[in-house]
């Protein structure tokens, strides 16, 4: 079985800490993570645009990557919900839209994974820590995933999940739109920190680091020590203890 | 009068910038607004959510409205020909429009041939969509809204920021400096002195007006019927006091029958303020009978066009059409939240607007850039009774934007060399590495605080993170290595669990399914 790590360019370039404690908390499990190189980007941020030709070029270094693939697995909601968008990009080419449709069913986001494919949802982890959770909407939204991350956190020893308020509220990261309607996103980012504040917890965790870097650069320009990180690491952390 | 000069106020006073954005930074600099569209959009998503719940089945009713939808609107010159020939039967005189200067004559037409001096209107999208009331002025018709917000934004000379709340935008202490100015007195901030005032205010208007005005919910194709969802009873004094009504309905208005009103009655008004069903729902079909004890002597519906049959074929967008106009999607939308309607610069605001308005006009160079005011977070289609996918809609209008030439050519340029880059992953680690160099001066504490150039909109909320000192991919044959040599054996239940998985998932691929959610 070739269980394939589809790494995405944010956590490839700013985040190898979420893919290293994901492939680190799957082979615990024997789950032998294979990385095919050729990939780069799903092509989200330019399929959002309007930019199809430009998404298409992308999308095509993850067919390639994926075309063999039994199982891939992304710590992005986001990125694995694009995948499922290329029947769309293709839909006129019939070799590539064939597969395009075995990539989305053959592709899981991290929870989703852990969850539903190798059933695990409790791994032992030990969080002393009061936490919150930023459910990220692509995840909630297009792919579903609404138990999965809460049956991995009920299951944490010692830690304090506390509600976040408003928390289905869209962080206003949206990809370009963040640059592009940088008021209106700010004015979005700045209420969901707030919210994270309101909650009094010292960590926010979630599934998609697009969304979590958006929340933490908030946090950090308002000097606001609250620590954020992917449930991948969360989980990590608790198992290993570092 | 004191209230005709408030009538008769045209919009053109409110001169609106040219781009969203400006119009939403004038919306973010207005707390008053702010905190105004977010009481009210949280107390109607609350509302809409709990009556949800309680409704008990609401995915499956969803699903049949949107059923119901897409039948009509795929039949709709069917059920449009059923439902005029019907209306016609029973005394209803119906006009087709195909355009909203075609729908503004007619009307006018009507007014002039009863030479009417005033026009009660109930709420209604469609005839502000046609600018009715500044044309109604235009020939010296008095023209008053009755719904309170409207009357409120009318005496504002402002147009409405909420399909169904048009004055959300407004608390109730300018709501009563508005009212007191048209009272001639002040008037106490309190929501049964301002609504008592406006009902004995209205109550004259009502019982002086030549022509009732309203726009239509559903019609009703089996009945030739039109049915009016209202809270305050106005609608129902417009529709059975004045000697003429006229009627203003978008062509895809339509249901086919009384039993499909049935799942569209538990679906509109639970979706647009949690009620149960509105205080008032009118069916009307044609106008006073013999025996009826009252009701308008002439009616007439005009059917609008308007860019709407633009949409008919069109696999992407076809789907708008089944929009039943209930502002969930609004009340759900996080941008709204923050930018209010008047922001969207169109008649329609929120999502439904964002899509709408440029949906409605064929001319792609003329399109604002609404349709990138939204970072595509799907809580509108999540929200929408009907089920239209939104946060989709959004993307075919800016390909389309881009694909035409309207695109943004910076941005253009931008996605080029994305494009470029991500064709390869060679170039993508070698930006990755470039950028590593390049960022070494804008590091500050392992983040990038620089507001200079791109990093502008970006970091004037946020610090930005730096690049890894070294990517996954750099890293990968290391850990791998690793890895490796302390690898487990896998679990035999887990390795049956994958599969089991597999097994499936080949035999669906055979069947030609979906495969998992």
């Amino acid at each position: 079985m070739k269980v394939s790590m589809f790494i995405t360019c944010i956590s490839d370039a700013v985040y190898p800490k979420v893919g290293e404690a994901m492939a680190r908390l799957l082979a615990r499990y024997g789950v032998q993570l294979e990385f095919p190189e050729v990939q780069t980007c799903c092509g989200q941020p330019a399929y959002n645009s309007g930019y199809w030709n430009e998404a298409r070029q992308a999308a095509l270094t993850i067919l390639e990557a994926f075309e063999d693939s039994d199982f891939v697995i992304a710590p992005s909601g986001s990125c694995t919900g694009m995948l499922h968008h290329y029947p769309k990009l293709f839909q006129d080419d019939p070799i590539n839209l064939a597969k395009a449709q075995n990539l989305q069913r053959k592709s899981y986001e991290f929870s989703q994974f852990m969850v539903q494919v190798l059933g695990v949802t409790d791994l032992g982890a030990v969080f002393p820590h009061k936490v919150t959770y930023h459910p990220s909407c692509h995840g909630t939204r297009i792919l579903g995933i609404r138990d999965e991350p809460m049956q991995l956190m009920q299951n944490v020893k010692a830690m304090e999940l506390v509600p976040l308020p408003f928390a289905e509220d869209c962080c206003g990261f949206g990809g370009t739109f963040a640059v592009k309607m940088s008021d209106i996103s700010g004015a979005m980012v700045t209420e969901k920190s707030d919210h994270v504040l309101e909650s009094e917890a010292e960590v926010l965790t979630g599934l998609d680091m697009g969304c979590l870097m958006n929340i933490a650069g908030n946090l950090r320009y308002r000097h606001k020590p609250v620590r954020v990180m992917h449930l991948a690491e969360l989980l990590y952390e608790g198992v290993s203890g570092q | 009068m004191s209230q005709n000069a408030a009538h008769t106020k045209s919009e053109s006073n409110n001169v609106k910038p040219a781009s969203v954005k400006e119009r939403a930074d004038l919306a973010l600099n207005n707390d008053f607004l702010r905190k105004a569209v977010r009481f009210t959009t949280e107390r109607l998503r609350d509302g809409k959510q709990k009556a949800a719940n309680d409704h008990g089945h609401w995915e499956e009713w969803r699903e049949r409205g949107r059923q119901i939808r897409l039948h009509t609107i795929a039949h709709l010159d069917y059920y449009l020909n059923l439902f005029a020939d019907n209306a016609r039967a029973n005394g209803t005189h119906i006009h087709f429009a195909a355009t909203g200067e075609e729908a503004v004559k007619i009307a006018l037409e009507i007014a002039q041939r009863k030479q009417a001096a005033s026009v009660v209107k109930s709420k209604s999208m469609v005839t502000e969509e046609l600018h009715l009331n500044t044309a109604l002025e235009s020939i010296d018709v008095e023209t008053i809204e009755t719904d309170l917000g409207e009357y409120i934004i009318q005496l504002a000379g402002e147009t409405p920021s909420h399909i169904i709340i048009p004055a959300i935008h407004k608390n109730r202490y300018q709501i009563a400096e508005l009212l007191s100015k048209e009272a001639g007195e002040e008037l106490l901030p309190e929501t049964t002195i301002l609504a008592g005032f406006v009902r004995r205010k209205l109550r004259e208007k009502f019982l002086e007006a030549d022509i009732g005005m309203t726009g239509c919910n559903f019609a009703i194709a089996e009945t030739g019927s039109m049915v009016l969802f209202e809270n305050e009873g106005n609608a129902r004094m417009v529709t059975t006091l004045p000697k003429t009504q006229i009627t203003l309905m978008g062509m895809e208005r339509i249901i086919p029958s009384w039993s499909d009103l049935e799942v569209m009655a538990t679906l509109l008004p639970r979706s647009a303020t949690g009620q149960k069903l509105t205080v008032y729902m009118s069916g009307i079909s044609g106008p006073r009978r013999k025996d009826d004890g009252d009701g308008p002597e002439e009616q007439h519906i005009i059917i609008l066009d308007n860019g709407r049959s633009e949409q008919l074929g069109d696999p992407e967008f076809q789907e708008l059409l089944n929009c039943i106009r209930c502002g969930a999607c609004l009340n759900a939308c996080p941008v709204y939240r923050h930018i209010g309607g008047h922001a969207y610069g169109g008649t329609y605001s929120g999502p439904i607007g964002a899509v709408l308005t440029p949906a409605l006009n064929k001319n792609v160079d003329q399109w604002d850039d609404i349709a990138g005011a939204s970072s595509l977070c799907g809580a509108c289609y999540e929200a929408c009774p009907v089920k239209i996918p939104l946060h989709d809609m959004l993307i075919y209008l800016r390909r389309r934007k881009v694909e035409r030439g309207y695109g943004d050519k910076v941005e253009g340029l931008g996605m080029k060399g994305f494009g470029a880059i991500m064709a390869k992953s060679q170039r993508f680690s070698n930006v990755m590495k470039v950028g590593r160099i390049g960022q070494k001066l804008l590091v500050r504490d392992g983040g990038i605080p620089s507001k200079l150039g791109p990093l502008k909109g970006w970091n004037n909320y946020r610090i930005a993170p730096k690049l890894a000192d070294e990517s996954f991919r750099e890293s990968w044959k290391g850990l791998q290595e690793e890895l490796d040599k302390n690898s487990r054996e896998m679990d035999p239940v887990i390795q049956k669990r994958m599969e089991d998985l597999l097994a499936k998932r080949k035999l669906e691929e055979l069947e030609g399914g979906a495969g998992h959610d």
